[in-house]
C-alpha cells in the first residue's frame, strides 16, 4: 500500500501538516518497497484561491491508496477526491508521521 | 444642453454593522424629495435596504456569470487548461478535467487556449437585480444567489447595469459591503467620494483606520459619518482630526433611532436635527467635489 502524509517537513519525525490544501509536504511512504519520498507543496501553499482543488490534482497524479491527514480535506477538495478511491484517516494533527503511521496501523484514527 | 452627470456618493465602512444601511436608506430618501435620486444596494451578500424601502417592484432580472463547461469527447487530456487556470477551478483528476464553478473568475483562459475547444463558456445564473420605485426614489437591489461564493462579479455587473440605463439621476446612492476586501472596491471604485461609517469605539476605529487605507489607495475623497455618536471614546474624533479626514456628521446614540430602526422604518424625517445632518453631508461633498 501507497500512504500519503500532509506533513510540515520531509522525515518521518515531521509533524503532520493539519491542513490538506495548503499542507507544506505530501510525504509518501510504499510499504512494499520502504521506500519514502516528500513532495514540496510550497507553491500551492501561497495560492490565494483553489489551494484544496490544486493539492488534489496532485493527488490524483501520486494515486496514494491511504492519506493521514488532520483537519481533512475542506468541502471541494472532498469532492474532488471523490473518485480517487483513497481512504482518508483524520485527526492526526500533534503527530510526527511515524506515531501517526503507526496509530494508523492499530486502527487508532478516524477514517472518513 | 449638455446632459449633466449623477453625483455618485459610496456608502462603506471597515467594521459591519456600524449603520451603513441607516445612512444609506435615509440619505436617500431624503435626498428623493429634491432631487432624482438612485439608491443602490451593493452589499451584494445580504442586502438589506430593502427592509425600509417601500414600493413597486418594475422588474427582477437574473443575472449571470460565464463558467467552462468539460466537453469530454473533445477532450485530449492535455492538461492545458489545468496549468493556466490561476484560480485551479480546473483540475485535471486523473483521466477527468473537473470545473468547481463557484471558484471560476470566468477570464477566459481555459476556454481560449484549449486546443480542443472542449471547455466551451456557458452562463451560470449568480444572483439577480431588482428595479423597485418608491415615489420619487428609484432602488436597484443587487442580490447573490444563495451558495455563490464571489460577490465581485455581481458588483460590477450591477455598476455597469447603472452605467448603461441608469444615468438619468441627479445623485447616485451605493450602500457597499464592510470591509476592505475586493467587493469594497468593487463597489466604490467607480464612485465620486466615499463616506465611511463608523462607530466611536475601539473597534470602529480599528476598521476605520482599514477602510481610510484602502480608500487612499484608491485615491478617492473620502469623509467620516459616526454613528451611535455619545458612546464609546474620543479616539475616533482624535484619528479623523490627526489623518485630516473631516468628520461629515454625528449621528446620536439614540433608543428612539434604534427603536424605528427595528421596525424597518426610515428614521430622517422622525429625529431632531437629521435633516441637519444630511444637508451637512451633501453641501461638504458637494464643495468637495467642485473644488477637485
Amino acid at each position: 500500500m501507497k500512504i500519503a502524509f500532509t506533513a510540515s517537513g520531509t522525515s518521518w519525525d515531521s509533524m503532520i501538516d493539519p491542513r490538506f490544501g495548503r499542507t507544506a509536504y505530501i510525504f509518501l511512504f510504499d510499504e512494499e518497497t520502504g521506500q519514502t519520498s516528500a513532495i514540496d507543496n510550497s507553491a500551492v501553499k501561497n495560492e490565494a484561491h483553489g489551494a484544496g482543488t490544486a493539492t488534489s490534482e496532485k493527488f490524483y497524479e501520486l494515486k496514494p491508496d491511504v492519506l493521514i491527514t488532520g483537519n481533512g480535506p475542506g468541502e471541494t477538495a472532498a469532492k474532488a477526491l471523490k473518485h480517487l478511491n483513497m481512504k482518508i484517516f483524520v485527526n492526526a494533527h500533534d503527530l510526527t508521521l511515524k506515531q501517526a503511521y503507526e496509530k494508523m496501523k492499530n486502527g487508532e484514527l478516524q477514517e472518513i | 444642453m449638455t446632459e449633466k452627470k449623477p453625483l455618485k456618493i459610496a456608502i462603506a465602512s471597515g467594521k459591519g454593522g456600524t449603520g451603513k444601511t441607516l445612512l444609506a436608506t435615509n440619505l436617500a430618501a431624503w435626498l428623493a424629495i429634491s432631487e432624482s435620486t438612485l439608491l443602490v444596494d451593493l452589499d451584494v451578500e445580504e442586502p438589506n435596504d430593502f427592509i425600509f424601502i417601500n414600493g413597486n417592484t418594475e422588474s427582477i432580472t437574473d443575472q449571470f456569470k460565464m463558467i467552462p463547461g468539460w466537453d469530454a469527447s473533445k477532450c485530449s487530456l492535455c492538461g492545458n487548461c489545468s496549468a493556466v487556470c490561476k484560480y485551479h477551478t480546473v483540475v485535471k483528476l486523473g483521466t477527468m478535467i473537473a470545473v468547481f464553478d463557484e471558484l471560476c473568475h470566468s477570464c477566459y483562459a481555459c476556454s481560449e487556449l484549449c486546443p480542443e475547444n472542449a471547455l466551451p463558456m456557458k452562463p451560470r445564473k449568480m444572483g439577480e437585480i431588482s428595479n423597485i420605485t418608491a415615489g420619487n426614489l428609484t432602488f436597484l437591489e443587487s442580490r447573490l444567489r444563495v451558495g455563490e461564493e464571489q460577490a465581485v462579479p455581481l458588483i460590477n455587473k450591477t455598476h455597469s447595469l447603472v452605467k448603461n440605463e441608469f444615468m438619468n439621476f441627479t445623485v447616485q446612492i451605493f450602500d457597499c459591503p464592510p470591509g476592505t476586501t475586493c467587493p469594497v472596491i468593487a463597489a466604490t471604485k467607480h464612485t465620486d467620494f466615499v463616506i465611511l461609517v463608523t462607530e466611536p469605539t475601539p473597534f470602529g476605529l480599528n476598521d476605520l483606520k482599514l477602510a481610510v487605507e484602502t480608500i487612499q489607495q484608491l485615491k478617492k475623497p473620502m469623509g467620516v459619518v459616526i454613528n451611535r455618536f455619545g458612546m464609546g471614546d474620543q479616539g475616533v474624533e482624535e484619528f479623523c482630526v490627526n489623518a485630516g479626514i473631516p468628520v461629515l456628521a454625528r449621528i446620536p446614540f439614540s433608543r428612539k433611532i434604534t427603536g424605528l430602526y427595528s421596525s424597518g422604518t426610515l428614521v430622517y424625517d422622525k429625529i431632531e436635527g437629521f435633516d441637519r445632518a444630511m444637508k451637512d453631508i451633501v453641501q461638504f461633498i458637494q464643495k468637495s467635489i467642485s473644488n477637485a
